[in-house]
């Protein structure tokens, strides 16, 4: 498995070649979210939805082998592209590397121009869930 | 330019109607700016900023009881533009126009004296199901206080009601009807003057939500006969922070005040106090002198352009916009009614209309998506929201075109 480094690093590259190209931005977004795999539907509970964002995102996710797995969904395909950069970067990676990742590809690439201040808030919320669910992992296998 | 465009050009000089625009030069994400976002706030011409700049640089002042030049000017300008909206909705007085600080608060007035008054346990007030958020909560929080009922006339799949159902909901337990005159969501323009009439025989009073209507057509309190009728500055060229309510005369003065304070009251003593003439009655406080002001020149922008060739350019605008999108496969228009104000709403097939929105803001082109404060409406076509453009009369067909062209790209990307 890649590095939360390496993995961001790939994506700035991606987005470089987009440029200033906002459309062109957004669609490579929503392209990003088709492929993505759809989440399964007993997993679009409201206890998986995460606050503070103007769309739906649900974000699922699971503990193996001390990685956090997440899934995540969107009833937006923008959304759904932007929660794809974020499970990409950070699912299947340990507790303490999704705790102490510095995301410094959102604003590498650009992202509060591309999606705007509202959006770019909701995405702070999907980050913040998401060390919210390694926090609490890291904190069972502790008490364990 | 296309026959077309210079066909409606020649009627409407639409060059030197932009001209007067600013905000129209900008560009947005590296495109000139194509502003179909009207029906939530239009553009202010020069002249409406230039009377803001003007206000505060040479005459600012507190209004009435000044004795003062600059108090003077400032009244007498604030009173001006009472007139000219008294004339541009063809009430009997000036005193029938109370200036609030938009469409909302003069609904809430309503709600909030005549309703306090005159509505009682087990009467009923009429609403239609297209209605904004602004004239449904007053309503209920109304009805909650009083035990009264709140009736809602059902809107059909072309977003229109059937004035039959209106005619069998009205009964001698009828005391309000308060309707919009144009629908914000979907453009329907309501048969008011039935409904006024029909109202009027019932023996309510009948309150019309003005607000999409005023920018874009005709309003004649006194042909149409409504009891009160409310607007705001900022959906027709002027600035934000004001409105007004029409009233007849012979309501206002027998409803109890709205907010009590400084202006409304005749004479304060502790043991009595009586209350000022309309429409002073109903404007505690200092008002919003300076946007006030201002909202004369947006009413002389229409008058110098004519409300009948405004209609008429826009309804070019709104056909041209229809048939352009109608044509897209997976476009689907919400709201097809016969009588329209220059507002289009759609959805296409399987996208959520928050990505065509920033999709099209990508290119320039502003447009607003989500419920429109009519949640109960998207609830009736069972959908989230709309994507919704709507048309001022500096909007052109090159415009219109591009927002054609937008959705047309956007919807051969939807997945379904």
């Amino acid at each position: 498995m890649s590095s939360i480094r390496d993995i961001q690093d790939e994506i700035v590259e991606e987005f470089e070649i987009l440029a200033d190209d906002r459309e062109a931005t957004l669609f490579y977004l929503m392209e990003l979210g088709d492929k993505m795999p759809p989440l399964p539907e007993e997993y679009k509970e409201d206890t998986n939805l995460i606050k503070g964002c103007q769309s739906k995102v649900w974000l699922h996710s699971d503990f193996k082998d001390n990685k956090v797995l997440f899934e995540a969904d969107s009833n937006t395909d923008i959304t759904r592209g932007l929660i794809s950069l974020l499970v990409r970067v950070l699912s299947d990676q340990t507790p303490d590397d999704i705790i102490n990742a510095d995301l410094d590809f959102v604003e590498k690439i650009g992202m509060g121009q591309i999606i705007g201040s509202q959006r770019s808030n909701g995405f702070a919320s999907m980050i913040k869930q998401i060390k919210m669910y390694a926090l609490g992992y890291k904190t069972k296998v502790a008490m364990n | 330019m296309s026959e077309e465009v210079k066909t409606i050009a020649n009627q409407i000089d639409i060059t030197a109607i932009r001209a007067q625009f600013p905000i129209l030069q900008r560009e947005v994400n590296g495109f000139p700016l194509a502003y179909f976002d009207n029906a939530a706030t239009s553009q202010k011409p020069q002249s409406v900023i230039d009377a803001l700049t003007d206000y505060y640089t040479n005459y600012n002042s507190n209004i009435h009881r000044g004795v003062h030049t600059l108090a003077e000017e400032a009244t007498n300008a604030f009173e001006e533009t009472r007139i000219a909206v008294q004339q541009l909705v063809n009430a009997r007085e000036a005193e029938e126009i109370i200036f609030t600080k938009g469409t909302s608060e003069s609904i809430n007035l309503v709600a909030a004296t005549y309703g306090k008054a005159f509505v009682n346990q087990g009467d009923e007030i009429i609403i239609t199901g297209m209605e904004h958020h602004s004239n449904i909560v007053p309503w209920q929080i109304l009805c909650d206080e009083k035990g009264a009922i709140l009736r809602v006339i059902p809107i059909s799949d072309t977003g229109e009601i059937d004035i039959d159902d209106f005619r069998q909901t009205l009964s001698d337990k009828t005391k309000i009807v308060s309707v919009c005159l144009a629908s914000n969501s979907l453009g329907t323009v309501n048969p008011v003057k039935e409904m006024i009439d029909a109202a009027h025989v019932a023996g309510a009073v009948v309150l019309l939500d003005a607000a999409q209507a005023l920018p874009h057509m005709d309003v004649n309190v006194q042909s149409l006969n409504c009891d009160f009728l409310a607007g705001s500055a900022h959906k027709m060229y002027g600035p934000t922070g004001v409105g007004f309510l029409f009233g007849k005369r012979q309501l206002l003065e027998k409803m109890p005040p709205y907010q009590s304070g400084g202006e409304m009251i005749k004479e304060v003593a502790f043991d009595n106090t009586t209350y000022n003439d309309i429409p002073f009655k109903f404007e505690a406080g200092t008002p919003n002198i300076g946007d006030v002001i201002a909202y004369k020149p947006a009413i002389d922008f229409i008058n110098s352009i004519g409300k009948k060739n405004i209609a008429r350019y826009e309804d070019e605008l709104l056909d041209h916009a229809i048939k352009g999108l109608s044509e897209i496969d997976k476009v689907i228009l919400v709201g097809t009614a016969k009588e329209k104000v220059s507002v289009l709403s759609f959805n296409i097939e399987g996208m959520h209309p928050f990505d065509i929105g920033m999709m099209l803001d990508a290119t320039g082109i502003a447009v607003r998506t989500g419920h429109h404060c009519t949640m109960p409406l998207m609830n009736r076509f069972d959908i989230e929201g709309t994507v919704r453009a709507s048309f001022a009369v500096y909007n052109t067909i090159e415009e219109v075109d591009r927002l054609i062209e937008g959705v047309r790209k956007i919807a051969s990307r939807s997945r379904s």
